[in-house]
Formats: structure tokens, sequence, C-alpha cells
């Protein structure tokens, strides 16, 4: 089991930086996901770790050795592309053999060792079948088994699940939680799917243009987001330009009363935190839609000048379009200039 | 309804064509397979007077038909194999790596093929003399292999561009060297659509004969060389008959190799199609 460890690690390409003075240590058997939308330097930085990219400066290191010039096949890391890339020639068992056998090992434990893995990810009697005649699930498992055969240090992964439909995304990652708890390997996940991290990671990487916007545990990224960028790239969230003003954020009729020097401000409220009230008065907002889905409704809520805000509801039957009602922030935050300035208390 | 019934009507024109193939085809294909089986046949007789073996015997007989028959399939496996050996890594190259003047390169392979072959072949014809290649085995090889290098270059390098990069870094990613990645799984992949260039070489070498006899000639004659010169020559239409049937029998195998090794896609993927 290994420590993988990225000190100040940069990639440039001709024109672009894809990665910028990098650094994060992944600890021994911890699973950390590289978030964050395309063009933020996630793949190039897995890449990187593999050996498919050379850094332009910088070090990288498993269990202290440096790699960072390693060519890939000397690398102890294992790498699970998007794409499966099965070897479409080769029958599953010659797919997860291929590897052994350049290892010289011995014909019968490179059979026990194949069919072991496969076993592990469920394929137990696959090793005949073509891989062509597999499913795109049955695929992605047999590129995570032929990982996996040759017990790298550091399991890499490039957003394995994004070409397969929403069901069985979610079952695989659940088993690919389950088999790195069982193995302790040390994983490094690429997602742009915010649900995907929030599920599997020990910790979460937010990337934002090749650097790191936050690196936290899931709970903390998602309650206590860094930056406006995190606030609206974890789950939904409402994000609303205004300034404070003598403790209070307006924004036109909007108030909300939070102890922060006066300013430009942002206010960042989850929907599930945004209570909706009947109006009192004339009303804060107008609700445009409301939208059931059936264990909990959202409402969409336009603010006199057109701004729209969602806000969770647990009936939908409560509410409806055109209706005048005042809003109540439970729990919120404010940002200025990329830093969180003021939160509340209750982060629920 | 309308649709259906314009998709239903005969295409006169398709078959037209195809009637009008199949004559220019078939109908000289049958007259000389019929001269090679032929001992008598005078005007104005339609049919034969008298079929027979005669001629078979008598050609197979000459010393000069078995050396050319030699001749023409070793200078085939010959140019095919060297081509390989040089247009294969070439067409990875092209492929896969950027290097100066690539494009450039690329497109002089269309040289050969973009001017008159005669006037081509007369000039180089010209330089061989100077290196005393003239009526040598290897000078033919080497003008042969000129021949070979469009489609040996161009058909390979389209099947190297489709095979996914990502295989290739999976395969670096287990372990293998960048020579192992290219022998266990690019070429496999490519496999199919190389096969197809190379029956092509092959083929194409074997019935070549304009650089044959210009370089060849007299020493190394190749057999549609001498059909050609037994049809030029000879009084007797059997002997060029009998040539030209043995020379099916190459392109029949290569077709039938062809339909058993490639899958119906390959030669238009090999073109880009």
């Amino acid at each position: 089991m290994a420590v993988l460890d990225i000190q100040g690690v940069t990639k440039k390409f001709s024109t672009t930086t894809a990665v910028d003075d990098f650094t994060l240590t992944v600890a021994d058997g911890e699973l950390v996901c590289l978030l964050g939308p395309s063009g933020s330097g996630k793949s190039t930085l897995l890449r990187m770790i593999g050996g498919f990219e050379t850094a332009t400066s910088g070090l990288i290191t498993i269990d202290g050795e440096d790699v960072t010039r390693v060519p890939p096949e000397r690398r102890p890391t294992g790498m699970v592309f998007q794409s499966h890339a099965l070897w479409t020639h080769m029958n599953v068992f010659n797919n997860l053999a291929f590897g052994l056998k350049l290892r010289r090992l011995p014909k019968a434990e490179i059979k026990r060792k194949v069919e072991a893995v496969l076993d592990l990810v469920g394929l137990g009697g696959y090793g005949s079948r073509a891989t062509t005649q597999l499913s795109g699930g049955q695929q992605q498992r047999v590129a995570l088994a032929r990982s996996l055969v040759l017990e790298p240090k550091i399991l890499l992964l490039d957003e394995p699940f994004a070409s397969l439909d929403q069901h069985l995304r979610e079952r695989l990652r659940e088993e690919v939680r389950d088999i790195q708890q069982r193995l302790k390997i040390t994983t490094l996940f690429v997602t742009h799917g915010q649900d995907e991290a929030l599920a599997l990671a020990d910790r979460i990487v937010v990337m934002r243009d090749g650097h790191t916007e936050q690196a936290d545990r899931p709970d903390v990224v998602y309650r206590e987001p860094a930056t406006p960028f995190v606030a609206g790239f974890i789950g939904s969230m409402n994000l609303v330009d205004g300034t404070i003003a003598n403790g209070v954020f307006t924004h036109t009729g909007f108030a909300v009363p939070l102890a922060a020097a006066d300013g430009p401000a942002t206010l960042a409220v989850r929907p599930e935190a945004l209570d909706i009230v009947p109006a009192a008065g004339a009303g804060m907002a107008k609700i445009h839609r409301v939208t059931d889905y059936g264990t909990h409704a959202i409402v969409d809520v336009d603010l006199p000048d057109g701004v729209r805000l969602k806000a969770m509801v647990g009936e939908a039957r409560n509410w409806s379009a055109g209706q005048a009602i005042d809003l109540k922030p439970r729990a919120f935050a404010a940002y200025r200039y990329n830093a969180a300035i003021f939160r509340s208390l209750d982060n629920g | 309804m309308a649709r259906a019934l314009i998709e239903k009507r005969m295409d006169w024109t398709g078959i037209g064509f195809a009637a009008v193939l199949t004559v220019v085809i078939i109908f000289p294909l049958l007259v000389v397979g019929t001269w090679a089986f032929t001992n008598v046949w005078r005007y104005p007789s339609v049919i034969p007077q008298e079929f027979g073996l005669k001629f078979w015997q008598q050609t197979l007989a000459r010393a000069d038909v078995w050396s050319s028959i030699t001749t023409s399939l070793s200078l085939s496996v010959t140019v095919t194999l060297l081509s390989c050996v040089i247009c294969l890594p070439a067409a990875y190259a092209f492929a896969r790596m950027e290097f100066p003047a690539r494009n450039l390169l690329f497109f002089s392979f269309l040289a050969g093929h973009a001017f008159p072959k005669f006037g081509l072949l007369v000039a180089i014809a010209g330089i061989f003399l100077q290196l005393n290649l003239i009526a040598t085995f290897w000078g033919v090889v080497l003008i042969q292999l000129v021949g070979t290098l469009l489609f040996m270059i161009w058909i390979p390098v389209a099947a190297f561009q489709s095979v996914d990069r990502r295989m290739e870094e999976a395969a670096r990613d287990v372990g293998a060297k960048p020579f192992r990645v290219f022998w266990s799984i690019t070429l496999p992949q490519a496999g199919p659509t190389i096969a197809a260039a190379v029956l092509l070489s092959f083929v194409g070498t074997f019935y070549e004969t304009e650089g044959a006899w210009l370089i060849g000639a007299p020493q190394i004659r190749t057999l549609p060389v001498l059909m050609i010169s037994f049809i030029n020559n000879q009084p007797v239409i059997q002997y060029g008959a009998v040539l030209s049937v043995i020379l099916w029998v190459p392109s029949f195998a290569a077709l039938l190799f062809a339909r058993r090794i490639i899958s119906s896609g390959s030669f238009a993927r090999g073109f880009g199609g």
C-alpha cells in the first residue's frame, strides 16, 4: 500500500497551462476524487500520475520514490480509462492475463490470479467471452479487473462510468467503493459528477483552471464550500449578488441580516435551506413554477428584478404559480472576492 | 405509399450497366478460356473443332515457362516482404508521430502514380543502367517496390490511425514497452486492413509488366511478360491463352483468401471510407 505525493506540479501545453502548481498528498488507502468541470485539468493531472503526460515542472512520488519522468510501463499505477480501452482482439481472460504474461508468471498462477480478480468484480466464468459480447457495465468491470490483477500501488480512474446510464453508474460506483475498501488501495478518481464524488470519496479536490479550489471531506465541501465556485459546482445552490450595509445583505427587496463588514457580497443559499412562506404583505418574490418530484418539490421563485431562486418544499400542493411569497433562508453563507466572509451557524 | 412504389421500380440503368460489364469482362474471359483448351479451331466455326490439353502439355514442357513462374513467385514474395518491413513502420510513424515535412513526404508517395508511368520508368532505367541493376532480379525488386509504396503506406496509415490510442496506453499501463504495444495491440487491431494492403501489393507485383519488362529484360522474365511475348511473337494463339489461364490462379487464390480474412468494411476503412 502506498502514499502518493504531488508537489508543485505544472503542465503547460503550447499556449495553455492545464495544471498550475498543483500540490496534493493522497494517504495510504485513501480514495480522493478530483472533481471539476471539463478543462479544469483533472484528467491531465491523472495522466501525469499514470505517466502518459510528463510534468513541465514539479515532483510526483509514490512511497517516496520519484516517478515524475518514469514511463508508464515502469510505474506502479493502474489506470481505468473512460472508454474502457479493452483489447477487442483478445477475450476477457487474455485481456487480464496480458500484464501478468509480461511479468513472466507461471501459467497456473496467471490462471489463478485472473479467476480470482474476475470473481472480485462479479464476472466469474466470463474468461472465454469476447469483450465485444459484454455490456457496457461488464466491459468497465473487466477494465477495472485488468488494472487490479497487477496489484498496483495506486489505482487511477478517469471518469470510468461517464458512458454508462445513471442506474448502472450508481451500482458500479458502490462496487468500486466496496472493492477499494476491501483491498485498501490508494485511489485517485476523476469525475465531473458531483454526486459521484460525494458518494465515493474520502476527500474531494475541487479543481478549476488547473488549481485547487478546495480539498476536504465531502460533507465539508458540501456544507462549507470555500468559494462561490465550489458552492455553485457542488449540489445546487442559489447565488445572489448584492451588498451588505449595516449588517444586512440586500438585493432588490430580498434582505437577510448577517454580521459582516459593509461592501459587495454574494449570498449562497441551498434550496433545501431556503424556506418560503405565504406573503405577509406584497411579498418578496413570486412563484414561477412548482415541480413535484414525489419525495419533495422544487419551487422556482422570481425576485422583482427577475433573478430566479430555487427552494425545496415537502409538499407541492401547498404552492401554486403566481403566488406571492416571502423568503426565509435558514442556513446561508456570504462570499466576497472569492472567499467566505460569513457562515450562518445552522449549516443544515 | 408513393415512396414504396418508387423503391420497387426496376433499376434499369443499374441492370444495363451490369449487363455491359458482364459482356465486357466475362466474354473475353470466356474466349481466352476456350482457346486454352482448344486443339483445333479454324474459321468460320463458332465452336472449336477439337478440344484438348495438347497445348497445356506443350506450354508446360517449356523451360522458360517454369523459370518465369518461379521468377514471378519469388519476385512477388520478396517485394511484398520487403515492402512490409519498410512500409509498416513508416506508416506507423506517419499515423502517430509528428516530424518535419510529414505531409510533404506523405503526399510524395503519390508522385509515382501521378505521372505517366512509362516516362518515369525510362528515366529510372537510365539510372539503373549506371548502377548495373538492369536485367537483374534486385533491379526488378526495386522497381516493383516503388510501385507498392502508395498503398502499403496510405492504407496502413489509415488503419493505424483508427486504432484507439487508449488501447495502446492501457497496454503501456500494464507494463508493455512501446515495441510490444505495437506488436501485441496496434498490429492485430489494424490487422485485417493491413492484410488487404499486403494482398494488393502481392497481386499488383505479380501482374505488373511495364517495369518488369523495361528493367528485367532480357534475363528476368516474369509470367505476364512471357505471356505478352508469346502473344506478340507466336503464330499459335493457344500458348498465350494457356499462360493467361495459369495467370488467373493467383488472383483467384487472392480473392478467396481475401474473402476469408477481410471483413467487408476493411477495404473501405483502409481507404478512409
